[in-house]
């Protein structure tokens, strides 16, 4: 198909053709086209389905506020439903398609809804689908998610990178109309920093839309070399193709530019869009104004469209939705659109103006007093109804109907945090109110200063106060600067089927019902007719149906008030936000130092916060996890296992005051505790929960190594340092994390010993009695390397632990393994790891829940009311002092077989199984290898005098009833014989 | 949000981590006849003004200091930084 709409002129490059498809139709179109002024060059007016009634429609507009002409861009995995039409760039070889229809754009067979518009008016879904409630999830939810919504999506990833970014002004100008630009002229003369922002691929804004003079020249001219101006200061950064999404706290503002939605292909490592953070000292708001539309019945065809948009197309674009056109107005906008588009050659069959008073043309006819009272055309416009001012009526032939009620400034960012817009009654329209986000001054349209010449100039002044400059401004050039006032003619009377939010199908006659139905508040209207709540945000229906629930409730528009405008000005893909912050780069991961060396031997990893752990070692033959696991226990406790335990926090304590310091920080005594000794600690919070466990090592008099659990290394850090800074703010103490600083390795087993005498130089007495149980220091390995060796145990057996400094973890654990083959030393993970502790009764992150107190964990003892601790006090408070306190105890089967599975529940052996008869849950479980049976570990009522009893384990959830026995929680070697061997 | 640090100067509110409000600093004397009930308060009861609030940032991402930011909850505006440490020892706090 040739072009057949296609006018003269225009900001278009004729000198190149691009091809594209819709609907799977090939097209031609040239650079400078958007999907949609292309598409109307070709003589395609339809281009979607409405989202209720799928009625057939057409473009409204020519930028962002477009409601109806969204189509889903490109194929595969980077289809991206609901892109407007209006804003897609053409490039060579564009695809897209028309959505919310079946099986065709020109015969949809829910179009039907439409024929049944009389029963879906507002609320219908909430008073039809009511009952029974069971029909909702199997059959009117699935029903209504197929008839409705907009788009689909691929179901598949999106392959292409998003990234994000940040910028720093002392400018920010959001906009790059004529208000726009001339503040970033006058702000970059004066050499400040400026970035200028602007959602289209083209600058100028509206000027680019019109055909009036800058000076003596077309206005296109004198954008042009501003632009080029602007281009060649250091200090001006221009960022086309970059919405600002959002005013944010402290002259932060979020912007989201399209670096490569305009390409046909994306070249490999370019993101397809950034988002943007950009710090400013200051901003200026040029976003200009938007047109609204004037509802009368049957407004909603293809054809009809906003009159600013109809001469956008003209004058920028080179295209006409039809060669015979109508104008419909209620302002002098509208008489300027039909004298454009008569000068491009196109036909103006009439402009019909509300007001009797209208200019007149000498070049087409003007209907004064007249209103359109309907129009005809199934697919698209065919004819227009006209009420004339004698009462007769007039039909006009034409494919498409300018519509122009008046423009609104886009207020939108003035109000991202909370501030309310105000009256104005010479525009009748919103304008910006008092407070504005700090920082933040609006400039030309979008401040309700419509003419040309205004805009540029409180675009300079503007700049001007904001940088505080002095001197004089530039120069402006010429330009028009009519008085503008506009007189409110919201919708033609009688009509009901007059579309007010097109794309969630809302017109009059919903509005009207939802005040009959007394539906007051204006947020109330709102969610009930579902008004201005599409993807475009009511940009172009809110103040219609702000303006006829003012009327019915009798109130003025400012009384009756507006809805909040949030964040994002338009929208945004999740995949923006997210950046590259996807899958495995969702967050980082730390590598412990024996990882290369565990991937090597085949280790299975498991994420533990954000580490990868070896979780176990497969050998050749073993096809079960638990055989592995087995394996490594039975090994451990005959010979000798090394674990990596690099992962547990490590925080350096140094100073004068540091044992006085840990003494409040744990609630166990550590006042009087040795040099070259290991002390097991546990941390409370203040409301005497349990919050870590973990052990101190006095290295010498003013040094110390604590350690923490995994988990909960940041926390305790954060902790320690508001301990030290906010309550002791004099002691002599300095923290530092050391974690990543030293890899650290548990040697475990009865030849643990024996395996680390050939590591540790010969000079450092590491037997029994030169180095016993808790003892701990310096030493140096391997000839001479230093190193810290703990003997500390978590599996129960003669173990020890040894660090390094980071960079030998991977050649000690290397030698470790050597040196080892004598012992047959076996490499242990995470879950052998676990079930040596669960056999040794050791509490760890199952049991320090967050719930329980030392108490419940069997170390009331430990609580010294000698000091002040964090913690202690309230940890005597009765509520956690119950005599039936749960306690920490053993569970076995009492059949050996049966399993024991952590989250059930303790019920006593007889009596109901309910909440009020719980009596405890288990908390850990594991096979134990060395009992041959399954265990656990949990709390229960007064469990401390309950060993012995027979109970059942619950979980109703799984069905699952098993027969425990209460026993002690330390099942291998309860008397502490091995770890002091 | 920008916050002032009082060392760093202004650095983005995201290299810090919020807590909550300052009072934490003011912890009861544990030897007090009525500990049990300061102890309480203190752990329990907060604030929730509409308006200006001193509160505890922990600059994580950065030098680790605690701050005390007051700030006002409606508008977000930041009126004084401090460090925590410094407060604490005009508040009678020391060893």
């Amino acid at each position: 198909m040739t072009q057949v709409n296609r006018l003269g002129g225009g900001q278009i490059d004729r000198t190149k053709t691009l091809n594209f498809k819709f609907d799977n139709r090939n097209y031609t179109a040239h650079p400078g086209d958007t999907l949609a002024s292309a598409l109307l060059a070709n003589g395609v007016r339809l281009m979607g389905r409405s989202f209720k009634y799928h009625r057939p429609r057409g473009v409204l507009s020519a930028g962002s506020e477009e409601p109806n002409a969204l189509v889903e861009l490109r194929k595969g995995s980077r289809k991206e439903p609901n892109t407007r039409a209006t804003t897609i760039e053409m490039f060579d070889g564009l695809e897209a398609n028309s959505q919310n229809r079946w099986p065709s754009l020109k015969f949809d067979a829910l179009a039907i809804n439409d024929q049944l518009s009389r029963f879906l008016t507002a609320g219908f879904y909430y008073k039809t689908f009511m009952w029974p409630a069971v029909f909702w999830e199997k059959f009117y939810e699935p029903l209504i998610r197929r008839a409705a919504g907009l788009g689909t999506l691929s179901m598949q990833d999106d392959p292409d990178e998003y990234d994000k970014g940040f910028r720093h002004c002392d400018l920010l100008i959001i906009g790059a109309g004529p208000a726009g630009l001339m503040a970033a002229l006058t702000a970059g003369r004066a050499g400040s920093e400026v970035i200028l922002a602007d959602e289209d691929f083209a600058l100028g804004g509206r000027l680019n839309s019109e055909s009036f003079l800058l000076n003596d020249d077309q206005a296109e001219i004198w954008v042009a070399q501003t632009v080029a101006e602007l281009s060649a200061m250091p200090n001006v950064r221009l960022m086309p193709r970059t919405t600002t999404i959002g005013a944010f706290d402290h002259g932060i503002y979020g912007a989201v530019e399209q670096t490569g939605d305009h390409l046909a292909n994306l070249p490999t490592g370019k993101p397809r869009q950034i988002l943007w953070r950009i710090y400013s000292k200051r901003a200026l708001l040029c976003t200009g104004a938007t047109e609204r539309p004037i509802a009368f019945e049957n407004n909603d065809r293809p054809g009809i469209m906003l009159a600013g948009a109809l001469r956008s197309y003209a004058n920028r674009f080179a295209a006409t939705p039809a060669r015979r056109v109508a104008i419909f107005t209620n302002n002098d906008d509208g008489h300027r659109t039909a004298a454009d588009l008569h000068a491009k050659g196109v036909k103006i069959a009439a402009v019909v103006d509300v007001r009797v008073d209208a200019p007149t043309s000498g070049d087409y006819e003007v209907l004064r007093g007249a209103q359109v009272i309907d129009t005809k055309g199934r697919l698209g416009l065919a004819f227009v109804e006209v009420g004339l001012a004698d009462g007769s009526n007039r039909t006009l032939d034409v494919g498409a109907l300018g519509v122009s009620g008046g423009w609104n400034p886009n207020v939108h960012l003035t109000c991202h945090q909370r501030g309310r817009p105000t009256w104005d009654e010479g525009l009748s329209a919103f304008v910006p109110g008092e407070t504005l986000p700090p920082g933040l001054a609006v400039a030309g349209a979008a401040n309700g200063i419509m003419t040309t010449y205004g805009a540029l100039q409180s675009g300079a002044q503007g700049a001007a106060q904001a940088l505080e400059l002095k001197g004089d401004l530039p120069t402006l050039p010429e330009a028009e600067d009519m008085p503008v006032r506009q007189t409110p003619f919201w919708y033609v009377q009688g009509c009901s089927r007059a579309w007010l939010d097109q794309q969630n199908d809302v017109t009059v006659k919903d509005v009207k019902l939802s005040h009959q139905e007394g539906f007051r508040s204006v947020e109330h209207l709102k969610r009930y007719t579902t008004l201005g709540m599409a993807t475009d945000q009511g940009k172009t229906s809110n103040m219609g149906g702000l303006a006829i629930m003012a009327e019915l409730a009798g109130k003025s528009i400012p009384e009756t008030g507006t809805t909040i405008f949030r964040p994002p000005y338009t929208p945004v893909p999740i995949a923006t936000f997210a950046g590259r912050l996807k899958g495995q780069e969702f967050h980082p991961t730390r590598l412990p130092p024996s990882h290369y060396w565990a991937k090597e031997r085949g280790a299975v990893f498991v994420e533990v916060g954000n580490w990868l752990r070896a979780q176990w070692f497969p050998l050749p033959g073993e096809t079960h996890w638990r055989q592995s696991v087995d394996r490594e226990v039975r090994q451990t406790r005959a010979s000798v296992g090394v674990c990596d335990c690099t992962t547990l926090g490590k925080i350096d304590v140094q100073g004068t005051d540091a044992a006085d310091f840990l003494n409040r920080i744990y609630c166990n005594g550590f006042a009087k505790f040795a040099v070259g000794k290991t002390r097991y600690g546990l941390m409370l919070r203040e409301d005497g929960i349990a919050m870590d466990d973990g052990t101190a090592a006095r290295l010498a008099e003013d040094h110390f190594i604590v350690t923490t659990t995994t988990a909960n290394a940041v926390k305790v850090y954060q902790h320690m340092e508001f301990v030290r800074q906010c309550l002791l703010p004099d002691m002599d103490v300095q923290l530092i994390s050391t974690t990543e600083a030293w890899a650290q390795y548990a040697v475990a087993g009865p030849n643990s010993r024996k395996l680390l005498q050939k590591i540790v130089d010969p000079e450092f007495d590491i037997s029994n009695e030169g180095f016993p149980f808790m003892g701990c220091g310096n030493v140096t390995v391997c000839g001479g390397l230093r190193a810290r060796l703990f003997r500390i145990s978590f599996s129960g057996e003669l173990a020890f632990e040894i660090a390094v400094p980071s960079r030998y973890g991977d050649a000690l654990m290397r030698r470790l393994m050597r040196e080892g083959e004598e012992f047959n030393v076996v490499p242990y993970g995470t879950e052998a790891l676990s079930v040596m502790r669960i056999e040794k009764g050791h509490a760890a992150g199952n049991e320090l829940n967050g719930t329980t107190s030392a108490l419940n964990l069997g170390m009331a003892r430990m609580v010294s009311k000698k000091k002040d601790s964090i913690g202690a006090t309230l940890s005597e408070r009765e509520g956690l002092n119950q005599p039936d306190a749960l306690m920490m105890v053993g569970v076995k089967p009492v059949n050996s077989g049966d399993k024991v599975t952590a989250g059930g529940h303790l019920m006593n052996a007889s009596g109901p199984v309910d909440a009020a008869n719980d009596q405890g849950y288990i908390t850990s479980a594991a096979f134990s290898p060395s009992l041959d049976s399954h265990i656990g570990l949990g709390f229960l009522k007064n469990g401390g005098e309950r060993q012995g009893e027979k109970m059942r384990l619950v979980s109703p959830l799984t069905e699952l009833t098993v027969e425990v026995e209460i026993v002690s929680a330390h099942f291998v070697d309860p008397q502490g014989e091995r770890l002091r061997a | 949000m920008i916050i002032q640090h009082p060392l760093l100067g202004p650095r983005d509110s995201s290299e810090f981590v919020y807590l909550g409000d300052a009072s934490l600093i003011d912890r009861p004397d544990w030897q007090a006849e009525n500990a049990a009930e300061a102890f309480h308060d203190y752990a329990y009861l907060r604030d929730n003004p509409a308006g200006e609030h001193r509160e505890l940032w922990f600059h994580e991402g950065g030098d680790r200091s605690w701050l005390v930011v007051t700030r006002n909850t409606v508008t977000h505006e930041i009126s004084r930084v401090e460090l925590a440490r410094d407060v604490a020892r005009t508040r009678g706090r020391s060893k």
